[in-house]
């Protein structure tokens, strides 16, 4: 395409007040065509704009005005290759009107806006042929089965894969369920149905079932995954949602409970079964007499960094239900202790009933342990109760059968601990790592990937060896792009929530597919038709963006040259920010084109006035800088900042750009760490801060000092900080002194 | 032939998420939004539990997703006051209330600077003023301003239009109706805070340095009535010892019976507001269970309770009176120690609960069940409800409710 440009410049909402108009404009005078306007998003002004792109073919424009946060709908021109230049925010608000260093940046900015669209191209699409739309479901639980019926329910066909000879899962063992909704006037316990559901889902024309069956391997990417079953059949799949569930706790890590020394202690789960066995009659394990007493201990190895560090979310909502099963004989009694009894939303009624009830004796205790009484009863020993006891005095109550209120663990645990356990022995040697791969039980794979980063989905530190990304806005931000974990394996939840949940899970991988199909990223850049385009030719196998990459998107071939797998890529540029040989390349985002930006600054002689490049994340730290601006706050005209779209894409060859060409500092403002803020690019400004960790060696052979440049970690929040933070690491850039690489 | 476009009623966080994915999955989406911004209650929020990051963050991806999006259509002031058809073929009457202010607003704030008028800020619930021409926030999206009809004078003033370049304001804007055909309509209106007023032993409005744990995040958010710093409505003294009575309103059938389920984890985190900015602060929680159920919340109760300046008082609050030089004292029963204790405060917030919305929707032909929620059994088909008004639930919640609902929106279109 040639390239035939367009450069308007607004003049409104304070920017001709706060700067010379024209000499600004001289940036643009090498394009030619440049035409100012007094409100650029006006209608008139946007006309101006589409009749130059109409009638002129205009198709290559910079637009100098508001920040692109603004006036989106204004500004978009399908086709066009458009660059936004922020002159609103980041000079007329932000900086002291009609001064030297105002009208400069406001030039820089204006010129970096043109180098940028120079040096892109119009972005398309990159389709990947042969792509597949089946979604493949495994695990064939309540939560399987929903994703299974719901994607089905969409038109989409399914493939669903459950490791049991039958489907069901765990609610296959349950006597009752809990209703849901409203528990006004209603039972409170209601049949599970989950043979209706089975049935619903074998007979559905476009989901196929295979039962006693696993995954043994998963290669290639959404919409052209390769999936071998155990039983050896292959078949080609779009999406995946994982909903393999959970596992109650092993019960017999609480011994201190009595279980597996006494006969009547038993799970919650154990419970469900008995009741299930017996048409609902709560029947002793040890003699088969009825249970008439029945003790329920809360939080059995739960909210316990000793066992699970977590809660559980369904146990006490569950334990209200098993009350209901012993209050079915009306001579029996249901005793529940518990540390609180969590029952959130409306369960909160549900709660109330079993308060109502005569039979249910509820109370907040610290049970310390579970001893033998006459009869094979047992007496369970607490303190700090509602007994009208002194703190810390005991007491002890007699049951004839004790429930155990046992957590969820998810079945992505076993894979993960594995992992863990073999990165901790390969850290003490390659002894140690092969000890630990010949002596160590394999786990249950469950995605089997042949991904280079791994053969399940990666889980976070916190997760418990949940299948969760910790996000609280986006709960399907996968750490692999289109499988999507639903149900008891994403987080602990009830039945009502797993089946939420799979829908959810369903429609993500419906989504994945169909951005697959646009050549479209998904979220967070679910609008981006760039890719990565690595020149391989000049690769050196290197293996770091492969690595890097936050989403496993990039495997190898033999001989370690990366393979890049475009529809698992999110788009961030951690590759291009990785690649020493910078060949990786977006049509609209590069190494060269950053590099172009920040060396086309006019960088000024005059000691007074430093400048200092700031590379800026795009989803915080720019967010920020303009809330900063709407608030009134200034910001020293030092600063030209540089959009960015993680800072996991920051190259280090661009400090020697900026500080070999005059830049008297740089600056890198990027999300906070760790997996408590999150970027969603899982470390991007980590990442680029353990590569600055490098730089000083480049300083050094510059004769630089190392101050000059660093990384500050931004929330988005931070706005009202952040311009104190700018300034004065101005003042320091002022302190140390012009960058001697200026006047030479 | 099925409409291709979803109706999401409520513009918070469970409607945004419907609205951007099913338009990301090739929707057309309409949001009907009451306030004249998107975001809703958490735009309100300093921070979300119990990660301590920032709402505006998920908000601005949000904003961005639309942006770039393309098929969302935006109508701010706006409810839904009827629907009419079935399934594939809604029809939906939409009114609108003047804004007073056009989309050729560009931000520049040159009507708030003109405008003479003040009015109470409703966003920070009283506790700040602004213009009668405002943005809401400072991160509000639309950009776009809005004048307040109550407090304007009107044409009789106009200093606004006659300062605004860019002919954004029109002060002869009248309300106004308009009907959309959509094929699924997500009603994701969500909930209020329970009105603290009606609980007459709290004493909320009568004395003095009680307020709600949302005005407590809006003073402690940067761009609330103080900046961010924290310190108590009647004199600006910093609160370094500060209570939070839990379940105030929730769990209690003269007032909400349910649990509102986030009040535990937002007293939580609103302590940690108060012990990160005064490290010599004492907080005392009074609850009844503490609620923090799920993977990473329980962890983040057991952290808080290391902290030695943070107490726990099992037992419901009784009574609450004002105390010397505007402290505060509350009397509240010590389930533990047996009979009732009496302690004196320089603030009090009360964990105020969630009242739902459903019964708003009434005239939408929305079905409310007794406890003041809505059951989606009882939705005709291709209606679906979303979010807190189902059940009370955190953001996270949401965000997987609202996803789930989208798939059931994209089969009502894809059914006929």
């Amino acid at each position: 395409m040639e390239k035939k440009y367009g450069v308007y410049i607004c003049k409104g909402c304070g920017i001709k007040e706060a700067m010379d108009v024209e000499k600004v404009a001289g940036a643009a005078k090498k394009l030619q065509n440049y035409k100012f306007h007094d409100a650029l998003c006006s209608p008139e002004g946007v006309q101006m704009m589409k009749n130059e792109i109409t009638n002129d073919g205009v198709n290559t424009i910079v637009i100098a005005a508001c920040s692109p946060r603004a006036k989106a709908a204004e500004f978009t021109f399908p086709g066009v290759l458009t660059e936004r230049v922020n002159i609103r925010e980041f000079v007329a608000w932000t900086m002291e009107p009609n001064t030297d260093a105002t009208n400069d940046a406001a030039y820089d900015y204006l010129n970096m806006g043109i180098v940028k669209v120079q040096k892109s191209e119009l972005p398309e699409p990159n389709i990947l042929p042969d792509l597949d739309s089946t979604i493949l479901v495994i695990g064939g639980g309540i939560a399987g089965m929903t994703a299974a019926l719901s994607a089905a329910g969409a038109g989409s066909k399914v493939v669903l894969v459950e490791k049991d000879a039958q489907l069901g899962g765990l609610v296959n063992k349950l006597y009752k369920k809990i209703p849901t909704g409203s528990y006004i006037n209603k039972p409170l316990i209601v049949d599970t149905d989950i043979n209706k559901t089975v049935s619903e889902v074998e007979s559905n024309p476009n989901i196929k079932v295979y039962k006693s069956t696993t995954i043994a391997k998963t290669d290639g990417q959404p919409g052209l995954y390769n999936v071998t079953l155990s039983n050896g059949e292959t078949m080609k799949i779009g999406a995946i949602v994982m909903a393999t569930g959970w596992k109650p706790y092993d019960a017999n890590k609480l011994d201190y409970l009595g279980y597996g020394k006494f006969k009547n202690v038993v799970t919650n789960m154990e419970l469900e079964e008995i009741a299930r066995k017996n048409n609902g009659k709560l029947l002793r394990p040890s003699d088969g007499k009825p249970a008439m007493k029945v003790a329920f201990i809360q939080c059995a190895g739960q909210r316990d960094p000793n066992h699970l560090s977590y809660c559980s979310s369904m146990c006490c909502a569950t334990s209200l239900k098993q009350a209901q099963y012993v209050r079915q004989n009306e001579d029996a009694l249901a005793m529940i202790f518990y540390k609180d009894i969590r029952t959130p939303g409306r369960t909160e009624l549900y709660y109330k009933e079993a308060q109502n009830n005569p039979g249910v004796m509820l109370t907040k205790a610290d049970v310390t342990g579970v001893s033998e009484a006459a009869d094979g009863n047992m007496f369970v020993e607490m303190e700090n109760t509602l007994f009208g006891t002194k703190t810390g005095e005991k007491v002890k109550v007699e049951a004839d059968l004790v429930v155990l209120a046992a957590g969820m663990v998810p079945t992505t645990l076993g894979p993960q601990a594995y992992a863990d356990g073999l990165t901790a022995a390969a850290g003490g040697g390659d002894e140690a790592k092969k000890n630990y791969l010949e002596q160590t039980p394999k786990p249950d794979y469950i995605l089997n990937l042949g991904y280079r980063q791994g053969p399940e989905i990666p889980t976070l530190e916190g997760a418990a060896g949940f299948a969760d990304s910790n996000f609280i806005c986006f709960q399907y931000e996968t750490r692999r792009t289109g499988i999507y974990a639903a149900g008891s394996v994403h987080q602990p939840m009830n039945m009502a929530e797993a089946q939420e949940d799979a829908a959810g899970a369903a429609f993500k991988a419906i989504q994945a597919i169909d951005h697959a199909s646009r050549g479209v990223a998904v979220h967070p850049r679910a609008w981006d038709v760039t890719y990565p385009d690595p020149m391989l030719i000049k690769c050196t196998a290197c293996k770091r963006c492969t690595e890097e990459c936050p989403f496993g998107a990039i495997d190898e071939d033999e001989k370690g040259i990366p393979k890049y797998n475009l529809n698992r890529c999110r788009r961030c540029g951690t590759c291009m920010g990785a690649c020493p040989e910078r060949i990786v390349s977006f049509k609209d985002y590069s190494v060269d084109i950053v590099g172009s930006m920040l060396k086309s600054v006019e960088y000024s002689d005059d000691e007074d006035k430093p400048t200092i490049i700031c590379l800026v994340c795009e989803n915080d730290s720019y967010p920020a800088l303009d809330t900063a601006a709407i608030a009134g706050k200034k910001i020293d005209p030092a600063f030209r900042f540089i959009s960015m779209r993680c800072l996991g894409g920051m190259n280090l060859v661009w400090v020697a750009d900026a500080l070999s060409k005059g830049a008297d500092g740089m600056l890198l403002l990027g999300c906070k760490y760790g997996e408590n803020y999150q970027c969603h690019f899982v470390k991007g400004s980590e990442l680029a801060n353990t590569r600055f960790s490098k730089v000083s060696e480049t300083l050094n052979r510059l004769q630089l000092e190392s101050e000059r440049v660093q990384l500050m970690q931004v929330a988005i929040n931070e706005y009202d900080k952040l311009p104190d933070m700018l300034n004065e690491f101005a003042t320091r850039i002022r302190e140390i002194g012009p960058n001697p690489f200026r006047t030479m | 032939m099925a409409e291709n476009k979803v109706l999401v009623v409520g513009g918070g966080f469970s409607g945004l998420t419907a609205a951007v994915e099913a338009a990301e999955t090739g929707s057309d989406v309409i949001i009907v939004e009451k306030n004249p911004y998107l975001g809703g209650r958490v735009t309100q929020l300093n921070k979300y539990f119990w990660k301590m990051c920032p709402p505006n963050c998920g908000l601005e991806t949000q904003y961005k997703r639309i942006k770039n999006n393309g098929q969302v259509t935006i109508m701010t002031m706006a409810e839904v006051e009827k629907i009419t058809g079935s399934e594939g073929n809604f029809e939906v009457t939409i009114k609108t209330q003047p804004r007073f202010v056009n989309e050729k607003c560009t931000g520049c704030n040159k009507c708030a600077e003109a405008c003479p008028e003040e009015r109470s800020n409703d966003f920070d619930f009283g506790m700040s003023k602004t213009k009668a021409a405002y943005l809401p926030h400072n991160q509000a999206f639309p950009l776009q301003y809005v004048i307040d009809g109550k407090a304007c004078k009107g044409s009789s003033c106009a200093k606004c239009a006659a300062a605004c370049a860019y002919g954004a304001i029109d002060l002869n804007m009248k309300p106004e109706t308009k009907t959309v055909k959509v094929g699924a309509v997500v009603m994701a209106t969500g909930w209020n805070p329970y009105d603290a007023t009606k609980m007459d032993n709290l004493s909320f409005g009568k004395v003095k340095n009680v307020i709600t744990n949302m005005m407590m995040e809006r003073i402690a958010a940067p761009n609330g009535p103080t900046a961010g710093k924290i310190v108590r409505p009647s004199d600006g003294k910093e609160v370094k010892n500060i209570a939070f009575v839990q379940c105030a309103g929730s769990r209690d059938e003269n007032h909400l019976a349910h649990c509102s389920y986030i009040c535990c984890l937002a007293s939580l985190k609103q302590a940690s507001y108060v012990r990160e900015m005064y490290p010599d602060s004492k907080v005392k929680i009074f609850y009844i269970d503490i609620r923090t159920p799920g993977l990473y919340e329980n962890r983040f109760y057991a952290k808080i309770k290391e902290d030695q300046n943070v107490s726990f008082l099992k037992g419901k609050v009784a009574k609450i009176e004002q105390g010397e030089n505007g402290d505060v004292k509350v009397t509240a029963e010590d389930i533990h120690g047996g009979g009732k204790i009496t302690e004196t405060f320089e603030m009090v917030v009360l964990a105020t609960g969630m009242q739902p919305t459903a019964q708003s929707l009434a005239g939408a032909g929305v079905k409310v069940t007794e406890d003041g929620f809505v059951d989606q059994a009882t939705l005709p088909k291709g209606i679906y409800a979303t979010g807190t008004l189902k059940t009370p639930v955190d953001v996270a919640r949401s965000a997987q409710d609202a996803t789930g609902v989208v798939m059931k929106s994209i089969q009502s279109l894809r059914r006929k």
